[in-house]
């Protein structure tokens, strides 16, 4: 009797579990139906190594989906079944050697089945041998610098790319665009089909660079180049972000990469190379006030108000104010000497690497002569190049 | 050990606590200490909860609504600190102070004094901590991890009151281990051999020597750094000839074994929970011992797994990938263990047991995405994402957080005589539960889809996801108003708890009267026949 009324409930269990287990998978299903899944899940870019980690992510993940199922759904029957309001009589064993020695063996096995794959892929990350183009890639605060490498220094392509999104749209004073946050000034720009190195490093605090469609994400750190590679195999935009901690405007200095077709870049990188002549002519002549205030003004917004503030009082202490105060209104060469070489120990950086003589003489007179700041002086941009070159 | 027995005075007996605020200052007793680390994490987990609150708002939606990037690059960093070293390693200690010596009958803990300075340092370390916030050029802002040289050259002036206040919590911390690993090697009832002890002793002795062996490394990390900005040392600036990377790797080398000192004696608590409410034996007790010692063990090996992108040689990641990958063996078994537990059980379903399977199951997912960020090219894609904010953060509040409230909701009868409200507790779990995985959950499809974590602002296509993570934060931040609540109301009265307390419940803290005598066990108890079958 006792019996038979045991049966009949644990039966009742069973119906009771099956029913959750059928409210559960319709329920998922669903949901599985209506998500969008390229805002969901990791992008498999466009490099024949993007698309081999996306494929290794995704192996490890049905991997992963599968113990959850398994160790859920007995736990969840357990749950459902094996209750006391049921009747369900506790049983009292506590130990079954071959069921312990099973789940330690079988895990062991599907964690080869796993680093396998991902030791080949690792291999072929690693290997950056042969490669065509070279690129150093600077972090800066907040900013990045590429340098095309040449071995003949005239050659050489140098340029900052720093966030195109003006403040008025993150302080929500304008619409926000299409690419907000995600957009720069001077994108970098490499050919298609071909194996390009990015040599990374950092001039201030660690960076990193992360570009999710080639699946190259390394740390610029300063004093260490590391390298990694790419071979991009459609021309097109694609996005990426600085993914350590670097301070303020960490979220704040987006990477774009344009690729092209090789004709496309070899006239770029032609006209890049023309453009850093004539920098270099226009730094002989002599500018009026007006010139270097007009050029000074554009200088200042993209490479000293992220701290300095457009309205030139900073964020003291940290960044301090440059209105009525300081070197601003002070000494002419200490004023130059700050912008050429920075200050150690502080966010604020030596731009003779960022800037050219006639930016950083455009830039100094500016601040020394706007918001109210009327010392009324300038310096040329060959005296600032002479001093550059004394120092070197 | 006999001379102490002999000098001990009967009139001892019956004196109970001091009267007034003295009674707390000067107590050497565990039960009090027990409950000053737990109210003391509590309010550091509420202060922390309010930055978090900070935090998620300004995520709410795209742009810069209530913060600047400043402060928020503060609360993300306070945020983490608060949590880590406030709320979770209090927590445990003060869980340790209540049940351990009531756990193996022992009267108290075996450094008493010593017990008393490791609680009383706390509150002067956070009130360090906290004050920088108030400070010219704000509270540290470098992340939790504070990675050199943003720490160092490029922090603010405040970052030398946090290296101090880091230095009084490793003191603490040191002290707290100390006492626990005395107290569990000298102070077991006579007969208690070390295989007979429940497990929730056992995982805190192996965490405190995790704790003794790594603090020392914290506090020279942070002396390394404090030589650095104020005494012209370069141990982490390349530009001197250092390397900002050994930072991190020393860093790493406290920080792994410390994920794991915030995880094991939740372990504990939850084998202690399960087989209760399951009214059967706990599944596999000895290799649940040797699982707890194998992790201990690995996590001294696997640091740099934290640190697949700061461009180690290949033998390096591929010797990290692989120690990391072997946890999950140990880790898996523990897991089989409590499911082995409850399968064929006769379960019922109270607050305490509640939290404890939330915690098995979402503990599980928190270790599955960690498998998943231990294979180095995934990884690549993974590294510094919402991914690994949502890992974490599975592992740490319904892992260590839901197994905290999980032993406050089973201990609360004992500890204050007192049943809590069950329909306010089960209210307050299901909000929790929901809260948890609304806010979390999400954070790993924000984190493929390429959001990097400490960011104040993002790109238009996170927008969704965020909204929701926010809304879950909002969700489980404020019920945990609920859970105050319950622990009050618990603490003023309610019905009268048996001294057993639960019905399946083992242990010989089950023994005494409801609430816990103010001195238990001052002649030693005698032992059922062995436990262990």
């Amino acid at each position: 009797m006792a019996g038979t009324e045991k049966r009949h409930q644990s039966r009742n269990g069973y119906m009771v579990g099956l029913k959750w287990l059928i409210a559960a998978i319709a329920v998922g299903s669903s949901w599985s139906v209506l998500a969008d899944w390229s805002a969901l899940n990791m992008t498999q870019g466009v490099t024949e190594i993007s698309r081999e980690v996306y494929d290794l992510h995704m192996l490890i993940f049905g991997i992963c989906v599968l113990i959850g199922i398994i160790v859920f759904g007995i736990m969840i029957w357990s749950m459902l079944v094996h209750r006391k309001s049921l009747g369900h009589e506790p049983a009292t064993f506590s130990h079954n050697t071959k069921l312990e020695y099973a789940w330690t063996i079988i895990p062991i096995f599907i964690l080869i089945g796993m680093a396998v794959p991902a030791t080949s892929t690792l291999r072929d990350m690693y290997d950056s041998s042969n490669a065509d183009i070279d690129i150093e890639v600077r972090g800066y605060q907040w900013k990045w610098q590429y340098t095309y490498l040449n071995d003949d220094p005239a050659q050489e392509v140098k340029f900052m790319s720093s966030l195109l999104t003006p403040p008025d749209e993150f302080y929500n004073r304008a619409p926000k665009r299409e690419h907000y946050l995600s957009d720069v000034d001077n994108p970098l720009v490499i050919p298609i089909n071909k194996r390009v190195r990015f040599l990374i490093t950092s001039n201030d605090v660690i960076h990193s660079w992360w570009v999710p469609d080639f699946a190259v994400k390394k740390d610029a750190i300063p004093g260490f180049v590391h390298e990694s590679w790419a071979v991009v195999e459609e021309p097109g935009i694609y996005r990426g972000k600085c993914t350590e901690l670097c301070g303020k405007d960490h979220g704040f200095m987006p990477i774009v990469v344009k690729a092209v077709e090789q004709q496309e870049y070899e006239s770029w990188l032609a006209m890049k190379q023309q453009e850093a002549k004539d920098v270099y002519e226009t730094v002989g002549k002599t500018w009026s006030m007006a010139e270097l205030m007009e050029t000074g003004e554009q200088v200042y917004i993209q490479h000293c108000a992220t701290c300095h503030q457009i309205n030139g009082e900073g964020i003291p202490p940290a960044f301090p104010s440059l209105v009525g105060q300081g070197l601003a209104v002070g000494d002419l060469d200490g004023h130059v000497d700050i912008v050429v070489n920075g200050k150690a120990g502080s966010a604020m950086q030596a731009f003779a690497a960022q800037l050219n003589p006639a930016e950083i003489a455009a830039v100094v007179t500016y601040e020394r002569n706007a918001w109210g700041n009327d010392v009324g002086d300038l310096v040329q941009p060959r005296e600032v190049n002479a001093l550059i070159v004394a120092e070197e | 050990m006999s001379a102490v027995i002999e000098s001990h005075h009967d009139d001892d007996h019956h004196h109970g606590p001091d009267k007034g605020l003295m009674r707390w200052v000067l107590t050497t007793n565990h039960k009090d200490i027990g409950t000053l680390y737990l109210w003391f994490s509590f309010s550091m987990f509420l202060i922390g909860g309010c930055m978090a609150l900070v935090i998620r708002a300004e995520l709410f939606q795209p742009g810069l609504q209530l913060v600047v990037p400043e402060f928020f690059n503060q609360m993300t960093t306070m945020h983490g600190l608060i949590m880590v070293f406030g709320a979770v390693m209090p927590a445990f200690v003060g869980l340790a102070n209540w049940l351990v010596p009531m756990m193996i009958g022992a009267p108290d803990m075996a450094l008493p004094r010593m017990n008393n300075y490791s609680f009383w340092i706390l509150p002067f370390a956070f009130a360090m901590l906290l004050s920088t916030l108030f400070m010219e050029g704000g509270a540290p802002n470098f992340g939790w991890t504070f990675y050199a040289p943003l720490s160092t050259e490029y922090a603010p002036p405040s970052v030398t009151f946090f290296i101090f206040a880091v230095h009084l919590m490793g003191i603490s911390s040191i002290m707290g281990s100390i006492n626990v690993v005395v107290t569990i090697l000298n102070l077991r009832a006579p007969g208690m051999r070390l295989m007979d002890m429940p497990l929730f002793v056992w995982t805190w002795l192996i965490t405190a020597y995790l704790l003794i062996a790594v603090m020392p490394v914290l506090a020279g990390v942070v002396t390394m750094m404090l030589m650095d900005i104020h005494f012209g040392t370069a141990f982490f600036n390349a530009g001197g000839g250092g390397d900002p990377v050994l930072f991190q790797h020393v860093f790493w080398f406290f920080g792994h074994p410390e994920v794991y000192i915030m995880i094991l004696p939740a372990f504990g608590v939850v084998s202690a929970i399960i087989p209760t409410f399951a009214r059967k034996k706990l599944f596999g007790y000895d290799s649940m011992v040797y699982a707890t010692a194998s992790i201990a063990f690995l996590s001294f090996i696997v640091w740099a797994h934290h640190m697949f992108t700061v461009g180690m040689p290949i033998a390096g990641e591929l010797y990290f990938m692989y120690a990391t990958m072997l946890i999950a063996v140990p880790t898996g078994v523990k897991v089989f263990n409590w499911v082995a537990t409850m399968w064929q059980g006769s379960m019922t379903f109270e607050t305490p047991m509640l939290f404890a399977i939330a915690f098995v199951i979402l503990f599980t997912i928190g270790g599955l995405s960690g498998l998943m960020l231990a294979i180095v090219p995934a990884d690549f894609q993974y590294h510094d994402t919402y991914f690994v904010v949502a890992h974490f953060h599975y592992v740490l509040v319904p892992g260590s957080i839901f197994s905290i409230m999980a032993a406050a909701y089973y201990w609360l009868p004992k500890w204050t005589g007192n049943m809590y409200d069950e329909t306010l507790g089960k209210t307050h779990f299901w909000l929790s539960f929901v809260g948890v995985n609304v806010t979390f959950f999400p954070q790993h499809f924000i984190g493929l889809a390429g959001m990097p974590r400490r960011y104040p602002d993002y790109a238009l296509q996170f927008a969704d996801w965020n909204m929701v993570s926010s809304v879950g934060a909002f969700i489980f931040g404020f019920s945990q108003l609920l859970f105050l609540f319950i622990v009050i109301k618990c603490v003023m009265g309610g019905k009268k708890a048996t001294d057993e307390v639960w019905d399946g419940a083992e242990g010989l803290e089950w023994t005494i009267a409801s609430p816990a005598p103010y001195h238990t066990f001052s002649t030693p108890p005698a032992l059922p026949e062995r436990a262990m079958a």
